[in-house]
């Protein structure tokens, strides 16, 4: 008894609840987030249980419904580890979604002339091509916010819309489908298609799974990730260890933007086939709640994703089944936004460290669990 | 061609004013160092409430109360994150957006249901300036347009030449050297952000309320994000953001008029040109250099 008391010693019991409080505050997040959507539900006078049930047959309901959670969670995985790399190190990229477009764009041009090569290498020039263009148009805030000292939080928005004019321009003039109908791309060749399955999971899924743990290991195992990570957490700091702090910015936007811009030539290869206007639907802006329920940590996307994958599928049968617009999704992304915010803020921290002294003061807390998180 | 101009000058007024309003709100809130991309969401947000209270009650002037109104509260809540729990300031401006965007559409599917035909709402009628006079014809704008215009040389005595101006700036410049002086930092950005929501919301309900006279899910159209880039554009000065405006408005009315115009230039490039344009302008007047000092910054930084 001696002995598992003396393991369990203050520096585990620390790092224990260090560990249970990251798994916690997000489903905590998460539940707080459902609960109070709810209650807007409630205030526009609908049922919530009906509209959550329809939203939850929705995602998982069935076969189909959990494939199409999985293909919406693809985008949000590429996406959310390009945010979290970002603001890791300390970027404001609000970018992602134009980026996403600028490498759909560049997916679908490139498309057009690889139609004769065998399928692995039009796929690879194809992947490429997009993911260059994301990183191309994240370089351009970069050099901005480094060269010209302009916010790359105002720059990367104006990119946005600017990369959603450059796409309805393609897709009413250079890149309209050869009959000229609709404004919307030509089919991409089918050398240029991910492999899928009848339910319409393609490849690109298996691609964002794998890069789940790679960039893990970029951010915790490289001196690349290391740079990143001293920068982001104290600029100043890393400056005067010699870490070139405007280098760092520049990687770390280089590989957000190419991350985005696979996302959005995954896309656009795995499940559109075609370019069209309005071709996200907002997946870039959901990727700030996805990383920051992941809590800018690249494993955490991968669930988080997967939670805003699965009411991006289950919206539109909330639409159709319970009339609840399906913008009704956006409320549960925000309140998660706010959630977490409150919850990681400094005026939570500070509270949780006046509770822990308080406790301690009163002999309430064992004196073993001193040295918790503050 | 003179009647080509003076349509333009009209039209670059109506379409400036929502983004004055933002904008000179977007000011006051960025010189107290406080930087909310929410204006977007607080937009909407005024389009909406304006246009839902105009539908209950037949009063534009009722519909502008609610629209303030309504952004005043959503404003509060970013009020409470960013001063009260000390939360990141982009972020939460991000999340107000997305919580604005959702808000309305649930809101209107809830009041309207899904209509065929969108409804219509009374509006603010153009003033009757200078009878009928040609010439004057651009300056028949409906109210609203004017209290914008009037605004900027308020805003600009406030800041520039009262004591409550100098506190909010020196909040915005340097807030620990402004707090111990005793002066209530906190107290000082929540009014700041409301008076920025209120301008916001007021900019909003005039798109429902007087632009057009009906809401559309996601109306505000980029618009708040827009009167950011105006707020740099014009140095974080008011004449700066009334010029700011005003070229932007112009931008969009003239894209709309050589559209008319059947010129052969894609109305898709024409629509990215005022993007381009701030970062050009951002890039070469070196933006960051007139920027409140601690424009964004936490508490603890």
């Amino acid at each position: 008894m001696t002995r598992v008391a003396a393991r369990l010693n203050a520096r585990t019991w620390a790092r224990t609840w260090a560990r249970a409080w990251a798994w916690l505050v997000p489903a905590a997040v998460a539940a707080t987030a459902l609960v109070v959507s709810c209650l807007v539900l409630v205030a526009a006078g609908v049922n919530p249980v009906g509209a959550l049930g329809a939203l939850a047959q929705g995602a998982v309901g069935d076969r189909f419904a959990i494939a199409d959670t999985l293909i919406k969670t693809c985008p949000l995985v590429l996406t959310g580890l390009a945010v979290a790399i970002a603001f890791r190190s300390g970027v404001w990229n609000i970018g992602a979604e134009g980026q996403l477009l600028m490498g759909a764009l560049a997916a679908t041009a490139a498309a057009g002339g690889v139609g004769s090569l065998p399928r692995p290498v039009a796929l690879v020039v194809v992947l490429v091509c997009g993911a260059g263009a994301g990183a191309l148009w994240a370089w351009l805030a970069a050099v901005l916010r480094v060269r010209r000292n302009v916010s790359e939080v105002i720059a990367t928005i104006m990119l946005n819309f600017v990369a959603a004019r450059l796409v309805g321009f393609a897709v009413h003039g250079p890149l309209i489908e050869a009959g000229g109908r609709y404004p919307q791309s030509d089919a991409l060749p089918v050398s240029a298609r991910l492999p899928a399955t009848a339910d319409g999971l393609h490849l690109g899924i298996a691609l964002a799974v794998l890069l789940l743990p790679l960039v893990w290991v970029l951010l915790h195992r490289t001196t690349l990730g290391f740079r990143w990570r001293a920068t982001g957490d104290n600029p100043q700091a890393a400056r005067i260890a010699g870490l070139a702090p405007a280098r760092a910015l520049m990687t770390a936007m280089l590989a957000s933007g190419g991350l985005a811009g696979l996302a959005g030539a995954v896309e656009v290869t795995g499940v559109t086939g075609r370019l069209f206007e309005q071709f996200s639907g907002g997946q870039g802006y959901t990727a700030i709640a996805v990383a920051l329920l992941a809590r800018l940590e690249p494993l955490g996307v991968g669930l988080s994703a997967l939670f805003f994958g699965a009411l991006a599928a289950g919206s539109g049968g909330m639409q159709r089944t319970a009339n609840v617009s399906a913008v009704f999704v956006a409320v549960i992304q925000a309140t998660a936004i706010l959630a977490l915010l409150a919850a990681d803020s400094p005026w939570m921290a500070r509270r949780r460290a006046l509770g822990m002294a308080r406790r301690r003061a009163l002999g309430i807390t064992p004196r073993r669990a001193q040295g918790g998180p503050a | 061609m003179s009647e080509t101009i003076l349509l333009l000058a009209g039209s670059a007024l109506a379409l400036g004013t929502p983004l004055l309003l933002a904008a000179l709100g977007e000011l006051v809130c960025q010189r107290a160092g406080v930087i909310n991309i929410g204006v977007e969401g607080l937009m909407l947000t005024g389009a909406f409430a304006g246009f839902l209270a105009c539908w209950a009650t037949g009063s534009p002037l009722v519909g502008m109360a609610a629209a303030g109104f309504a952004a005043i509260v959503l404003g509060l809540v970013f009020a409470v994150w960013v001063v009260g729990l000390d939360a990141d300031q982009v972020v939460a401006g991000a999340a107000l957006n997305i919580l604005a965007l959702g808000l309305t559409g649930v809101a209107y599917r809830a009041f309207f249901g899904v209509t065929g035909s969108a409804l219509s709402v009374t509006t603010f009628a153009p003033l009757a300036i200078g009878g009928d006079a040609a010439w004057l014809a651009p300056l028949r704008q409906p109210a609203p347009v004017y209290v914008a215009l009037a605004l900027v040389p308020l805003v600009w005595i406030v800041l520039a030449r009262t004591r409550l101006g100098l506190t909010l700036r020196a909040v915005g410049e340097a807030p620990e050297a402004a707090a111990s002086l005793g002066i209530a930092v906190g107290t000082l950005r929540v009014g700041a952000i409301l008076v920025g929501a209120l301008l916001a919301g007021i900019g909003g309900g005039y798109l429902s309320l007087a632009y057009s006279n009906t809401f559309v899910e996601g109306m505000s159209a980029g618009r708040g994000f827009i009167a950011l880039a105006i707020v740099v554009f014009g140095r974080w000065r008011p004449l700066g953001v009334l010029i700011g405006a005003l070229l932007f408005g112009a931008a969009s009315a003239g894209q709309f008029h050589l559209q008319a115009a059947g010129v052969a230039i894609s109305y898709h490039l024409l629509l990215m040109l005022p993007y381009v344009l701030t970062l050009a302008v951002l890039a070469f007047a070196s933006g960051g250099v007139a920027a409140p000092a601690a424009l964004g910054r936490r508490r603890e930084e």
